[in-house]
């Protein structure tokens, strides 16, 4: 069942373009019962999935030739990202509901995109992945030049480059693998039992793991997506933020983690105190962490601020990935259902709540409109987003930095501290574009022409975002119960190596 | 469960008044004072059913919450515990009495003030870190944004001082907790206590970490002072006290009797409740250090409160000198006793010390508050003890239970303010002879302060602003009556609540096996 979500995304971005020019209701009330279709059939199978462990949805021959399968798969992590995905499509929906040009293109590019997204995570054939991996690039990039703002030309490209860059590597690896595996398979299971040697494994790891983690943010290649997000339509940097994100991090565990190992063990000689490439990789990510923190410090567009908090939050991600611990790891993938919700509120309220009444993202000038007072649905959703994000109790993004501090202290003590830095200037940036964006000095509030008050779709859709992040903050067994036996399967064998 | 109903009442209340709007301010006051109201029955109600002769922990509630980090839903209070939520309980009551001044937004202020009251009781009951800590950083949230949003016109600083200090300790003491998990998979209070009781818990984490490379050898000083740091910005300790003056003093008043008057309270308590169990062997080991900082936040605060002319200020580097003098008892117990059984039945009294003077500075500061509030509702705001003289005079009854709060504040005899500094100091003297003794300067210096009040504020010539200042009305006499004739009762029979927390005090000493 759950291979219809992505059948149905396709049909309906089919669908859209048949749709006549102008009906801009019609186009809206087809999207959102896409997505909401999309979010049912993952709720389901959610509410089905009781052990976690993988399960077939598809599989079908589709070049026997070479071995290559439609294949798809879900166990309890791709099942997790599938719900995001879900809820983070509706909620763009809904968020979307002002566009007015073109509109039936934009939703057929946007159910394009999210189709490709859930395609990623089902794929269990890695040929399948790449090619949903691939075609992923194509829809935001027009989605991010014909519906974005300030620079949009220069964000959408250098978007799509680093992207390419990032895909052209993963093909590199993957190509490699399957040739060095004997060209049979092209199964994720097959070549991850295919005992490559751990010489070739040490230098395909790291080819195939920062092709997948540009797209997850690592520094310093990360300077695609503070431009991309600020530059993309709300729903869009929702999208980007919340989901595309995550694929890079999901291949990273799910590819390049899985197949190489042993590319994470130890070279056998010492480089200023790094002395594997998981070493490197961690030292990266809390630069990242630490890095995006205080950039985003010092952000005069409020839309910068979440772009570089997004990189500091797949720092976390990318940290907990290096743990190399179930609790690490389970953590990392809580953190990319957590920030893909948080990143999707924060992105909703800056661009679509805030940006598209008052024609401005520059805190200073937002700063006296005292918005706290002419939108006060706005500075709530953004004060309790924020809060979740710097990883306050009773959010998601608490119990996510918790167990990924909890891996980081066992697996490298010392960057845990940093770590700690980073998330004290979290809550410093957090607090300051809030108090610079919603609460005016006393004294400087100057008057303004009233906003347009917060429409029914954009309330709805912050509440959806808002009760899943507390959902999972306070009842975090709801994702770990079919997270852990995913990590415990034989695939993630060769990962345990910090000690599960 | 009555520990979580107590939690979740002025939640809901909270609810209530945000979705009942922005209607009628009257009523909106009439709900919340009547959710606080009900709190503090149920606290009452507690207490009827506390067997104050166990000293263990009761009404406990223990469900599984986070399987996989083991993290539970454990809650339960001994005679420590009860005495915060009755402290809780009374505080918030008055803060809303003090409030009246609030006009803007009234349901959200009321409903913070709900949420924070159930932050208090959601810290003092919680024994599992996790949970504990949830409520512990959730407080910072309600209590910033009414100092933001209702505050003096240097509120914006003030908040965000208040908020980041707060947060850097907090973050400190989670990362020291996440590696103590680490090594012993528990975040339960009471398993971690008994644990470092039988000298497993440090030699354990010590030897587990250190297998990393760069990991320094003192790594359970490290994570010692990662707690510390926590817990000291909260009470506060001299250094970390620069945050504390800007924030109450730019609070609402009806807030400042939270902060001060509970809020403060929980930094302390953790220092009981969590530091010293844990963190034993290592507060012993650098007692030294630790008692120049509390006797340099006892003196140098009261000095600071010499110089102030804002009674807010005043008010608020009192309270640092207040809880110096708990923090003096505190680290008192560490002391090693080395058995002699003398030495030990007065770390009985320094807790017992240590506990009254939680309480009694709780009402007492909470008390003084509501009183500036009266005075800035009166004279406008102006508060800055230059701008009174001689209002005896005119408002004799306002002066004379303001007096009876200043002396109690004072320490004098009779009231409450005295019994717990008593205790305190007659169990410290024994044990850090040198802390006290320089300690006992602080007393002097509060007792020219509080003097210096009264004689600027409330004698020497009126002078023609005030001919007409009101005296209190009928409805404030009666809303703060109950809070002094408190303050008597204490004063003159401490074993109202010597008697709730004895036992428990017993308990918690002889953990300490110093």
């Amino acid at each position: 069942m759950l291979a219809w979500t992505i059948y149905i995304s396709f049909f309906g971005a089919l669908l859209q373009l048949f749709l006549p020019k102008g009906n801009n209701p019609l186009a809206r009330a087809l999207a959102l019962l896409t997505a909401l279709a999309g979010l049912c059939i993952a709720v389901t199978s959610f509410a089905q999935q009781r052990t976690g462990e993988l399960i077939t949805v598809a599989n079908h021959a589709w070049i026997p030739a070479l071995g290559i399968n439609f294949h798809l798969a879900a166990d309890g992590i791709s099942l997790s990202l599938i719900l995001l995905t879900g809820i983070v499509a509706l909620t763009g929906v809904l968020f979307s509901w002002n566009i007015e040009r073109r509109t039936n293109e934009f939703f057929a590019f946007y159910l394009l995109l999210i189709g490709c997204v859930y395609g990623v995570f089902l794929s269990y054939d890695l040929f399948l992945l790449f090619v949903f991996y691939e075609i992923v690039i194509i829809p935001k990039y027009f989605l991010i030049t014909g519906w974005g703002s300030t620079r949009k030309d220069y964000g959408a490209m250098k978007l799509a480059l680093y992207s390419f860059i990032g895909s052209a590597m993963v093909l590199v690896g993957l190509i490699a693998a399957y040739v060095v595996a004997g060209s049979k398979s092209m199964a994720l299971n097959d070549l991850a039992g295919f005992a490559f040697s751990p010489h070739f494994q040490m230098w395909e790891f790291p080819l195939v793991f920062v092709g997948f983690a540009i797209l997850a943010g690592l520094w310093p290649f990360h300077t695609w997506a503070p431009t991309g997000h600020v530059a993309a339509p709300t729903a869009v940097s929702m999208l980007l933020a919340g989901v595309v994100m995550k694929l890079g991090a999901y291949g990273c565990l799910r590819v390049a983690m899985t197949l190489f190992p042993h590319g994470l063990d130890p070279w056998g000689f010492s480089l200023i105190g790094l002395s594997s490439w998981r070493d490197v990789f961690a030292l990266l990510a809390v630069i990242g962490i630490v890095w995006g923190a205080l950039v985003a410090m010092v952000q005069q567009d409020f839309k910068f601020v979440i772009g570089y908090s997004s990189v500091s939050h797949m720092g976390f991600i990318l940290l907990g990935l290096m743990t190399l611990n179930q609790i690490g790891i389970s953590g990392a993938i809580i953190q990319m259902f957590s920030h893909g919700i948080l990143a999707g509120l924060l992105f909703a309220t800056v661009g679509r709540m805030v940006y598209d009444r008052t024609h401005t993202r520059e805190l200073v000038k937002l700063g006296p409109m005292n918005l706290n007072k002419a939108i006060p649905f706005a500075a709530v959703t953004f004060v309790v987003g924020g809060m979740a994000g710097m990883g306050l109790p009773g959010f998601s993004g608490f119990v996510a930095e918790l167990m990924i501090l909890v891996g980081a202290w066992r697996a490298f003590p010392i960057f845990a501290i940093f770590v700690g830095v980073g998330i004290v200037v979290g809550v410093v940036y957090v607090w300051r574009a809030m108090q610079k964006a919603f609460f005016a000095e006393p004294g400087d509030v100057i008057s303004h022409e009233p906003l347009p008050p917060i429409t029914i779709p954009e309330r709805l859709g912050s509440i959806i975002l808002i009760c899943t992040s507390v959902a999972i903050g306070i009842y975090p067994q709801l994702l770990l119960k079919i997270i852990t036996p995913a990590l415990n399967s034989p695939l993630f064998d060769g990962v345990r190596k910090g000690g599960w | 469960m009555m520990l979580t109903y107590l939690t979740l009442v002025p939640v809901f209340g909270a609810i209530v008044l945000l979705a009942l709007g922005d209607r009628n301010k009257r009523l909106t006051r009439f709900i919340a004072v009547a959710f606080a109201c009900a709190s503090l029955v149920l606290v009452f109600d507690l207490w009827h059913h506390f067997d104050s002769t166990l000293g263990t922990l009761q009404f406990q509630e223990r469900h599984s919450w986070v399987p996989a980090l083991n993290i539970e839903y454990h809650v339960g209070i001994d005679g420590l515990g009860l005495l915060m939520l009755l402290l809780s309980a009374i505080v918030v009551p008055i803060g809303m009495a003090a409030s009246s001044k609030i006009e803007e937004r009234v349901p959200l202020y009321f409903a913070l003030m709900l949420l924070l009251q159930s932050c208090l009781f959601g810290a003092f009951t919680a024994l599992n870190f996790v949970h504990w800590f949830s409520f512990w950083e959730l407080s910072l949230i309600p209590a910033f944004f009414l100092i933001k949003l209702w505050g003096g016109p240097r509120r914006t600083p003030a908040a965000t001082q208040f908020l980041v200090y707060t947060m850097v300790g907090g973050v400190a003491m989670l990362l020291s907790f996440l590696a103590i998990y680490l090594v012993t998979g528990k975040f339960d209070f009471i398993e971690l206590a008994q644990l470092a009781q039988s000298g497993q818990l440090m030699p354990d984490v010590v030897a587990k970490l250190s297998m990393h490379r760069f990991m320094p050898h003192n790594i359970a000083m490290i994570l010692f002072a990662g707690a510390f740091l926590g817990l000291a910005v909260k009470v506060p300790l001299f250094p970390f006290h620069t945050w504390l003056p800007s924030a109450y003093s730019e609070a609402p008043t009806g807030t400042t009797i939270v902060l001060t008057g509970a809020m403060s309270k929980m930094g302390v308590y953790g220092f009981l409740r969590v530091l010293l169990p844990i963190f034993g062997a290592q507060t012993q080991a650098v007692l030294t250090p630790l008692l120049w900082l509390t006797v340099a936040t006892i003196v140098f605060s009261a000095y600071s409160a010499l110089a102030q002319k804002d009674l807010k200020r005043i008010f608020a580097y009192s309270s640092i000198n207040h809880l110096g003098y708990c923090m003096l008892g505190i680290f008192a117990l560490v002391k090693y006793t080395g058995g002699d059984a003398a030495l030990l039945s007065q770390k009985f009294a320094a807790m017992d010390g240590v506990l009254l003077q939680m309480f009694s500075h709780g009402l007492t500061a909470a008390t003084l508050f509501w009183f500036i509030a009266m005075l800035e509702r009166r004279s406008g705001g102006d508060r800055s003890i230059d701008d009174f003289g001689g209002l005896r005079s005119v408002a004799p009854v306002f002066a004379g239970l303001m007096g009876v709060a200043l002396f109690s504040s004072l320490g004098l005899p009779g009231l409450n303010g005295f019994v717990g500094e008593f205790l305190i100091f007659k169990g410290a003297f024994p044990l850090v002879t040198w802390a006290s003794s320089i300690s006992v300067l602080g007393l002097l210096i509060t007792a020219i302060v509080i003097l210096g009040i009264i004689q600027r504020v409330f004698s020497g010539p009126l002078s023609e602003r005030w001919t007409g200042f009101p005296d209190l009305t009928l409805g404030e006499r009666l809303c703060i009556a109950p809070a002094i004739a408190l303050m008597f009762v204490l004063g003159l029979y401490p074993q109202l609540i010597v008697g709730v927390v004895n036992q428990s005090t017993v308990q918690l000493v002889q953990q300490l096996k110093f």
